[in-house]
């Protein structure tokens, strides 16, 4: 725990972290910018575990373990999602959104 | 007796209508038709020993004939309540199998010939043995539904036989026609069925005639308009036979059928389909005769009068010898039912029943023989039309001699076939009552100036100037003319009083002399008249008609009944009862379903922009419908 | 102090996090990305989890801040400028996403957190004694997983990102 910090400061930046991040995925037309900000919401999440972990459960080590995980998964999620988006590139020429929409209907 | 091979006279045909049918286009004519005539060979050849096992080996038993029944049952309703599939062998159902197996088996062996190059050669013999297998199944019904349905398989092959020729409009025609009125009729059948079997609980023949049983015996369990329900039925169900043996009002499709090959006629439109309604009522002649006292046999007997006159009446003024025979056949049916209609029911009482089915039987052989006789002439002259027709005997001295034969026959000349039968009818009916008598001896008396008028304009007459010579049919052809002109001369021998009465007792048959006599007497006079009128073409015809005037017209346009029809169906149900059905149908019924499949592909086009498929319009509806709930829980909860 | 301190890391996570989401210059946009990263990895380090902000520092800002980087030379002109959504629906979403906020907010600021007093640090040995370990409260079974799971990730990435131009290049080399 930080020395003057409660636990509610670190909860609302971590809460206006992860909305920032939603407002990204749904707003940007890119879709690096959208892994980006998909970026931002895992480490709200990660953040968010540390941090419950630390202030009400100090003697354990769940939510550290949790954040580690996530941040494997979060990689493994990226390599996937750039390579996609490569091959996306090579086939349309394009990283936009609004072209990837084959799901209509 | 041994069941299994009384199933197999039905199914025989079954099984050669199905082979037929299923490699019409495989085989060609020649085997087609060995293997039609040989299948209703067999069936003809179990059907006789049948009738020798059931008559010679089990006979009287208790001094009657029994009733053999061996069923399985089909579909159950209630307790007694039930549907059986099964065979039911008595006196009268032996008799009709003998009548259907010998006619099919001339006619089969007959259109071997007439049929001879014919494109559908195999559709025709199957057809032919889906309607032998049919009518074998209607006679063997052992309840009132079998016979229903069988009855109905007659009505189909019927219509697909009068359609044979389906590219000549006119045939197509004449098949709705039959199909419809006796469709028609047949609906008068099915509700006096259920309305028979909901009152009395059972369909089977074994119960509703059992005279001394509960059923006769308490024949009122509800009554409505003043009669017994089962009178009601009892009425309907002879709407039903009514409609099958063409009476009066229900006959315009029997004249139209004879747009089907001439066999054909022989076979259904003569001698075996149209008996059904005779049948019918023979075969519950029981429950006609107990139930209120005979109310229904009367009006059957006076249907049958009617219809006998009416169609006498118009056979003496029609050209197509065929439609002549048409209505002839209709006359002796009306003849039947007349028969039966005045019938009593113990022992010697029953002679009306007997002659009935005597009748049955001998105008069964010499129907078919007239008609084949037209068709043999038919087929040499290529015309219907009696005016294309004269002098024939020269050239056909085998069919001339088959037709005069059945001429006398049906006449009443003794001691051809007809005369017995048609003898005891007159004595049957003379003692019930004597304005039907009246009529039945008239009748008498123009049948035979109608079938000597078109045997004297066939044969007779001036010679034509026919454009191929006409000449005696093949012996594929003569052959069964031979063999139904000697049965035809020589059935009316047969005993049949002594083997079939109301009660399967039997008794001793006799002639009753002066009866006789009147009824040679006025057969003889017809003859005479016919002779005078139509031996050599006179004047006298055309005079007679002119003094006859509107009622010579009249006839000769068969009363109008069918413009009558004709007004009913197309002013009144067509432009009136149907127009608005039809308008129903259309904007109401289809506009609810139109709406409703309309409104869904209106809503699934808007909606439809919904799905856009991109990933983002999904996250932005995700997200706030999950702040949405997350709002409406937190207030839920925190108040 | 430290509340000083944690508070310019405050400001610059959220800062450089709406900096990122509104940036239309897509490499901008990824190093304010590294810039938010870097202040989540000082967090941990003031929480005393030296361990998880040295594994944030390394795989965030060196392994997938770099991947990304390379993805964006790949597919874009550094120049270009990225198109952005329209205005009634950036209003929208963030109408939405403040709501969202508010609700979090009231839920967190209604809730009584019972803090403990602070605990013992961590160390890297315990971390991985933990992650190892097969008794009770271990993480054997989902570290396993994991790594199946990043091998998996990785041989999907070659074979998505390899395509098929590589196979034609090599047919036109012969």
């Amino acid at each position: 725990m930080i020395e003057g910090i409660s636990i509610y400061e670190l909860l609302t930046v971590t809460s206006i972290l992860f909305f920032i991040g939603i407002y990204g995925f749904i707003t940007r037309k890119n879709l690096i910018s959208v892994l980006i900000s998909v970026e931002l919401i895992l480490n709200a999440g990660a953040v968010n575990f540390v941090v419950i972990n630390k202030y009400l459960y100090p003697d354990v080590l769940q939510g550290m373990i949790f954040s580690i995980f996530i941040i494997a998964v979060a990689a493994a999620e990226t390599a996937l999602a750039i390579s996609i988006i490569i091959n996306l590139y090579r086939k349309i020429s394009s990283v936009e959104v609004r072209d990837v929409e084959t799901m209509k209907y | 007796m041994n069941y299994s091979l009384i199933i197999l006279i039905p199914l025989i045909p079954l099984a050669v209508f199905l082979v037929l049918g299923l490699l019409n286009r495989k085989i060609g004519p020649a085997v087609s038709g060995l293997i039609g005539v040989s299948g209703i060979l067999l069936s003809t050849v179990l059907s006789f020993y049948t009738a020798y096992q059931y008559f010679g080996v089990v006979g009287k038993v208790s001094g009657a004939y029994p009733t053999l029944v061996e069923s399985v049952v089909w579909m159950n309703f209630t307790d007694t309540l039930r549907i059986d599939m099964g065979v039911l062998i008595d006196p009268i159902s032996v008799m009709m199998l003998i009548v259907v197996s010998t006619v099919s088996l001339m006619v089969h062996i007959y259109s071997r010939g007439y049929m001879k190059g014919d494109e559908g050669y195999t559709r025709f013999f199957s057809f032919l043995s889906l309607f032998t297998f049919s009518m074998f199944g209607l006679v063997l019904a052992t309840n009132l539904f079998q016979i229903y349905i069988f009855w109905e398989l007659v009505g189909v092959s019927s219509y697909l036989l009068i359609g044979y020729y389906y590219t000549k409009e006119s045939a197509v025609a004449a098949a709705k026609k039959a199909f419809i009125v006796t469709r028609f009729a047949d609906l008068g059948f099915l509700i006096g069925i259920l309305l028979i079997g909901y009152y009395t609980g059972t369909y089977d023949f074994g119960a509703l005639n059992d005279p001394g049983g509960a059923i006769l015996s308490n024949w009122a369990p509800a009554s409505f308009m003043g009669l017994s329900v089962l009178t009601w039925g009892l009425i309907l169900i002879f709407i039903g036979g009514a409609g099958k043996s063409a009476m009066f009002p229900l006959h315009i499709w029997l004249p139209d059928a004879m747009e089907g090959p001439t066999p054909v006629s022989a076979l259904i439109h003569a001698a075996t389909m149209v008996v059904a309604g005779v049948f019918l009522v023979a075969r519950l002649f029981p429950m006609y005769f107990f139930v209120e006292d005979g109310f229904a046999l009367q009006i059957v007997a006076f249907v049958g009068a009617f219809s006998a006159l009416f169609a006498a009446v118009i056979a003496l003024t029609q050209t197509d010898i065929k439609r002549v025979l048409a209505y002839s056949t209709m006359s002796q049916l009306g003849y039947m039912m007349l028969a039966l209609g005045v019938s009593g029911y113990e022992g010697s009482e029953g002679l009306g029943y007997m002659s009935s089915m005597f009748h049955l039987f001998t105008h069964a052989m010499f129907k078919a023989l007239l008609f084949l006789c037209a068709g043999s002439v038919i087929h040499a002259v290529h015309s219907n039309e009696l005016k294309d027709m004269g002098q024939l005997r020269k050239y056909m001295p085998v069919t001339h001699i088959s037709f005069l034969i059945a001429a006398l026959a049906i006449a009443g000349i003794p001691p051809f076939a007809g005369f017995w039968s048609k003898d005891e009818i007159l004595v049957a009916v003379f003692e019930h009552n004597t304005f039907l008598y009246g009529i039945g001896i008239l009748v008498a008396g123009l049948t035979a100036i109608y079938i000597f008028r078109i045997y004297f304009g066939i044969f007779w007459g001036k010679n034509k100037a026919y454009e191929h010579s006409p000449h005696e049919s093949p012996s594929s052809m003569t052959f069964p003319l031979v063999v139904l002109a000697v049965l035809s001369a020589t059935v009316g021998f047969i005993p049949f009083s002594s083997f079939i009465s109301p009660d399967r007792t039997g008794f001793e048959g006799h002639i009753d002399i002066p009866m006789a006599i009147v009824a040679v007497a006025v057969a003889l006079l017809g003859l005479g008249v016919a002779w005078i009128l139509y031996k050599k073409e006179s004047e006298m015809v055309s005079r007679l008609t002119d003094r006859l005037g509107v009622l010579y017209t009249w006839a000769h346009q068969k009363f109008y009944v069918d413009e009558l029809y004709l007004f009913v169906t197309k002013n009144i149900l067509f432009k009136g009862i149907a127009a608005g059905a039809a308008w129903f149908d259309r904007n109401i019924v289809d506009g609810t379903m139109n709406l409703i499949g309309n409104s869904t592909v209106v809503l699934s086009r808007k909606i439809k922009g919904m799905q856009s498929g991109r990933v983002q319009d999904y996250a932005m509806a995700f997200v706030s419908g999950t702040v949405l709930l997350a709002i409406l829980f937190i207030y839920l909860w925190t108040s | 102090m430290e509340r000083i301190l944690f508070y310019i890391l405050a400001l610059i996570m959220i800062g450089f996090a709406l900096a990122s989401v509104m940036s239309r210059r897509m490499l901008r946009s990824v190093i304010y990305l590294l810039f938010v990263l870097c202040a989540v990895a000082g967090v941990y380090f003031m929480m005393d989890y030296n361990f998880l902000a040295a594994i944030q520092l390394t795989i965030y800002a060196g392994g997938i801040i770099v991947l990304i980087i390379f993805s964006v030379l790949l597919v874009h002109h550094i120049e270009m400028r990225m198109e952005i959504a329209r205005p009634t629906r950036q209003l929208l979403t963030a109408l939405a996403c403040s709501l969202g906020l508010a609700a979090f907010l009231s839920v967190i600021y209604t809730y009584d957190f019972q803090v403990s007093g602070p605990g013992p640090g961590t160390e890297v040995s315990v971390i991985g004694a933990k992650l190892l370990d097969y008794g009770e409260g271990g993480f054997i079974l989902p570290f396993e997983v994991i790594s199946v799971l990043l091998l998996a990730a990785m041989v999907g990435a070659i074979v998505i990102a390899k395509g098929t131009k590589l196979s034609e290049n090599k047919n036109e080399v012969k």
